[in-house]
């Protein structure tokens, strides 16, 4: 069996940024291993700009920013296996792939990073009656399509969902020539960027249609319209508020999944929220030596939040391969749950140890709707230590807040770390 | 003197800034709401003459790894002329190797603003 201290599972921007920082301090081995035959990840065909703005002052494509990483990486030494799909990961760490040039290859990682990334929730996860007509494509599918084929999904579109990739394909069709006739989004609130709402949307006069749902696909074998509707409080579709829009091409964006039946078989506990792993301080999930980072763990809208959280998980995995090697046991972790309360909807990560955290340690996390004039709260047990004004929070943005480690030495005995928004 | 305010949101980053532009005569006075320098050229561009980088994708010949590279103009090119840069790519198809960077059309449609690529194949 091939032995690597670090294996990476999945070579976008979270698997590169993650190697890159197992391979600091020591001459680790650290291997990437990639089910597609390129690296990078969904940022292939991310080809707008809008990425790096944080990591490197300038705002690039999604290939550029992966390409420096992808350097970076080849840099530092980091070994690689593509066109090789991960089966499985057996809880004292075996990982098993198969690989187009290798057949079936077994690795004992010292430490294991789950990079896989998420997938796009797809269409039979909604409830749209009516037949099953050619033309239906998520969002992502149609733009790999368009960039990567270089194929057109259609001419005559609607989209159902806000999400940012939504946003992006509607002016990414229309500057390919299709008419989109609008945006719907069963929310009151869009789940994308603002700005992404002013650049794709206000700049080509494409209306977003706020509380509105598709509620009929008409066609038999290709989409010939889409009935969109108004809906309730509730959410629930108001009768006679139905439009007719003839198309041939539906978009949905709605939503993105973390790609997690690899935790699950190796016996990681998954959140009910996110949907992705458990994880503590160090990134690490409830399997020791197991962990995670990017959109495995939570579904980000920025990559240069991916990149720094990946480099965190690679230096804890390093820590851990180095320990393991070395036959050292890691101090024990006494885990003080971080609640997430009054409109914040999860934090990574979920629990902290004092002891083993950072002086800094940032906390993410996403609200459950939009808020406006609201102070960011963070209390140990009953004693409020932190609070930051916001002037608005929507669900579609993460936010973060640093937790300083003095802060929570000083406080003694701790029970339970508490994230809540406020009145401000 | 006639007072005019406009609000807008900054796409520079994805922070998403609130502007407000007040312009006096027609000229900007003051811009208010960014959070940083970014921001403030950005609002003045948008209402004087607004300004988009365009992204796209053009075939490429005789690579191994991809049929499409990605392209962008290397700058800015005014708003009201992004429908003629995709037209002038209509027809454009790249020779592989093809370096990010490598100039793909010079002076797109006129904007004095060349479209290069943006990975390699
Ligand atoms: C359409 C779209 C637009 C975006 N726009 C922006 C933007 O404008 N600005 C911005 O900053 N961010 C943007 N983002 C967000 C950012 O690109 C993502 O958050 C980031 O790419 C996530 O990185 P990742 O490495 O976690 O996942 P991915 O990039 O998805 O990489 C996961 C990798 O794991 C591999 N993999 C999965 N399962 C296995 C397995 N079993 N075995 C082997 N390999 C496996 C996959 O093939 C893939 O290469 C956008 C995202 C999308 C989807
Ligand atoms: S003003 Fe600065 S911080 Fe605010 S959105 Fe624009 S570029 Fe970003």
């Amino acid at each position: 069996m091939r032995h690597a201290d670090v294996v990476v599972i999945g070579g976008g921007p979270a698997g590169l940024a993650a190697a890159i920082a197992a391979r600091q301090g020591a001459d680790r081995s650290v291997l990437v291993i990639e089910r597609d035959v390129k690296l990078d990840g969904i940022l292939n065909q991310c080809i707008h700009n809008g990425f790096g703005l944080i990591t490197f002052n300038e705002e690039l494509t999604g290939p550029e920013y992966a390409a420096r990483f992808e350097q970076r990486a080849r840099e530092a030494g980091v070994d690689f296996l593509l066109d090789s799909m991960v089966l499985d990961i057996s809880n004292d760490r075996v990982v098993t792939c198969v690989s187009a040039g290798h057949g079936l290859v077994q690795v004992q990682a010292g430490a294991v990073v789950l990079a896989m990334g998420c997938r796009e929730r797809p269409r039979g996860a909604l409830n749209i009656p009516g037949f099953r007509p050619a033309g239906v494509y998520t969002a992502g599918t149609a733009q790999r399509l368009v960039n990567i084929e270089g194929l057109m999904p259609g001419r005559e579109v609607v989209i159902l969902g806000s999400g940012d990739i939504g946003l992006i394909m509607a002016r990414r069709m229309t500057l390919e020539g299709a008419h989109v006739a609008c945006v719907a989004e069963l929310m009151p609130f869009s789940g994308g960027l603002k700005r992404n709402i002013v650049q794709c949307l206000d700049d080509f006069q494409i209306p977003l249609l706020l509380s509105h749902t598709v509620t009929r696909v008409e066609g038999e074998k290709r989409v010939e319209a889409v009935w969109v509707s108004e809906v309730d409080e509730h959410l629930r579709p108001i009768p006679g508020t139905e439009v007719r829009y003839p198309c041939d091409t539906l978009l949905l964006s709605v939503g993105l999944l973390p790609e997690n039946e690899l935790s699950r078989q190796a016996g990681v506990e998954l959140s009910r929220v996110t949907r992705g792993p458990v994880v503590n301080e160090s990134l690490e999930t409830s399997v020791p030596g197991i962990f995670a980072c990017g959109n495995v763990l939570h579904v980000h809208d920025l990559v240069d939040y991916v990149s720094q959280e990946a480099a965190v998980a690679g230096a804890h995995a390093a820590a851990f391969a180095d320990a393991q090697a070395a036959g050292r046991e890691l101090a024990a972790a006494h885990e003080v749950p971080v609640e997430a309360a009054g409109g914040i909807r999860y934090t990574v990560p979920q629990s902290i140890d004092p002891a083993r955290m950072p002086d800094r340690l940032t906390v993410r996390f996403r609200v459950g709707g939009v808020y406006e004039h609201r102070a960011v709260c963070v209390y140990l047990d009953g004693e409020r230590i932190l609070r930051r004004k916001r002037d608005i929070l929507v669900p579609g943005q993460m936010e973060q807040v640093d937790l300083r480690r003095e802060d929570l030495l000083a406080h003694g005995t701790l029970d339970k770390i508490t994230l809540t928004l406020e009145e401000a | 003197m006639t007072e005019e305010k406009r609000r807008l949101t900054c796409i520079r980053c994805p922070r998403g800034c609130a502007l407000e532009v007040t312009l006096v005569d027609g000229v900007v006075a003051t811009v208010t709401g960014n959070s940083c320098r970014r921001g403030d050229v950005y609002a003045r561009a948008e209402v004087t003459n607004p300004t988009r980088v365009v992204t796209s994708s053009v075939p490429v010949a005789g690579s191994a790894t991809a049929h499409m590279v990605s392209v962008k103009t290397a700058g800015d090119v005014p708003k009201g002329a992004v429908f003629s840069v995709m037209e002038a790519l209509r027809d454009v198809t790249v020779q592989a190797p093809v370096r990010i960077g490598d100039v793909a059309l010079a002076n797109v449609a006129g904007t004095g603003v060349d479209v290069v690529a943006t990975r390699n194949a």
